[in-house]
């Protein structure tokens, strides 16, 4: 089976993905971590004002199967949340990179973009 | 150790299942997505390899004593093509594992077959021989689960399904009943029998015939994620998991299946099981609705209404036909009425839940 890794963004290796316009970035999960899941039927985000970093937790995923813990592939303070999950969750399955965006964040430091997977690295790791 | 492979691994493995380890044997857990799955089930109908449970045959002059003793239910009130769910109980009367009894036709070479959980048939296969032996009795206990490939077919219409299927009518067969039948040519055991809630079947047949059979019973495969879901929302017991001699040790009054158990026969357990009902249990298998939100998980805390902890989860999804988180485990007595305040632990935080009555869902 193939995934759709698409190359307007960057990975973390632990499947979550990270889009940048303007200085802001949305975060999510790839097309291959909803399919691992299965259907997403819980998500629990973080609130506006809230501060990530890189590399630590910043919320859940459920699925019927399983637990899994989400990572921020970035530093910032969120700035948005997308709400529609809460009642909508199996948008991280219907449309991962799109409507079943997770967060949004206001960037600490671009720099940290540096240390993620590009599109082609992070489509090696799971081909 | 490998894990143990259903007959029809490869044929699943073609159709894009996805795989986990359960009991030791490696499972379909997915086809297409659990919720389509558990739909299928519960509006149409769907198909499960279940070969991962084990089948004994036990036959000989003293079959029917070995059974008696071995198991809660009363196996003398068993006809042939009957079938009954027991316990099998230890000395202290804590569950070891559930099971389906069946008394076998007159013409077969054994008498009885029961079917143990996934992983528990040598155990069972060597308690039976080790306590035949014990009570000096002529038995012959022969686990065939290898030989064997098990399939349920659950659904509204699934009656109409392995019906059209059949060589012979099954259509008469009443709840637990079962007699052999032939599908698509191949000699099936075929039982109205069902770990979903729904009606349908169960199927036992050689395992060289698997794939002929699970060809003829065109319905939607379903995988153990969606057999998991479909149970929670009866409030069924899993084995291992609802109940554990080691980890969860559970009477069957606690794990609220005192109806499989016959204090007027004899055998393992008795005894201790006659002193729990007479004295009251002191925690209860109850269901549980998150009142908040949330997703209760086996081995949560339960707890009161001030956050003192109380209990354990030891099932929990998100029910497909609810769209509402449940959860099923043990709570004391006192807290065991519906609509009782509890809360579950998730992650470190408490949320409102309370105590349910199953099935969760009307029984169709």
């Amino acid at each position: 089976m193939s995934f759709d890794v698409p190359d307007d963004r960057k990975y973390l290796e632990s499947h979550e993905w990270v889009a940048v316009t303007d200085g802001t970035a949305k975060l999510g999960i790839t097309d291959f971590a909803q399919d691992e899941l299965g259907d997403v039927v819980f998500v629990e985000l973080p609130g506006e004002g809230d501060d990530l970093t890189a590399g630590e937790e910043f919320g859940v995923v459920e699925s019927i199967k399983a637990v899994s813990d989400l990572y921020s592939p970035v530093s910032g303070t969120v700035v948005g949340v997308n709400d529609a999950l809460a009642d909508q969750p199996e948008l991280v399955n219907e449309d991962p990179f799109g409507d079943g965006w997770m967060v949004e964040l206001e960037l600490d430091d671009e720099g940290e973009l540096d240390d993620l997977l590009s599109a082609d690295e992070y489509g090696d790791q799971i081909a | 150790m490998s894990l143990r492979k259903p007959p029809l691994s490869d044929v699943h493995d073609a159709r894009g299942a996805s795989f986990t380890g359960f009991g030791g044997w490696e499972m379909p857990v997915e086809f297409d997505s659990i919720q389509d799955e558990h739909r299928a089930v519960r509006e149409e109908a769907g198909i499960f390899d279940v070969s991962h449970m084990g089948e004994i045959e036990v036959s000989g002059p003293d079959a029917e004593q070995l059974m008696q003793k071995l198991t809660t239910n009363d196996v003398t009130a068993l006809d042939a093509g009957d079938s009954q769910y027991a316990m099998i109980t230890d000395e202290d009367g804590v569950i070891l594992d559930d099971t389906v009894v069946y008394r076998l036709p007159e013409a077969e070479d054994a008498e009885f077959l029961f079917v143990p959980n996934a992983g528990h048939d040598e155990e069972m296969e060597a308690r039976w021989t080790d306590h035949r032996d014990e009570w000096g009795l002529d038995a012959e206990v022969s686990n065939v689960t290898h030989d064997y490939a098990m399939f349920a077919v659950q659904g509204p219409d699934a009656v109409a399904l392995v019906g059209d299927a059949t060589a012979e009518t099954v259509r008469d067969l009443s709840k637990f009943e079962a007699k052999y039948a032939s599908v698509a040519g191949v000699r099936c055991w075929v039982a109205r029998t069902g770990y979903t809630g729904e009606d349908g079947f169960e199927l036992l047949m050689p395992a060289a015939d698997a794939e002929t059979v699970w060809s003829a019973l065109d319905c939607q495969p379903c995988g153990l994620g969606a057999r998991d879901t479909l149970r929670m929302e009866m409030g069924f017991l899993l084995s291992g998991q609802d109940f554990d001699p080691d980890e969860n040790p559970r009477t069957p009054y606690e794990a609220r299946v005192g109806f499989t158990v016959k204090l007027d026969t004899e055998f393992v357990g008795r005894d201790a099981l006659e002193r729990v009902k007479e004295e009251g249990v002191e925690e209860k298998f109850v269901g549980i609705k998150l009142v908040d939100r949330g997703i209760a998980r086996h081995g949560y805390d339960v707890t009161d209404a001030d956050g003192e902890v109380i209990g354990e989860v030891t099932s929990g999804t998100m029910s497909p036909t609810l769209n509402e988180p449940i959860a099923l485990g043990y709570v004391p007595t006192e807290y065991a009425d519906a609509d009782t305040n509890v809360g579950v632990v998730v992650r470190g935080q408490s949320k409102k839940a309370k105590i349910a009555n199953t099935p969760f869902i009307g029984e169709n």
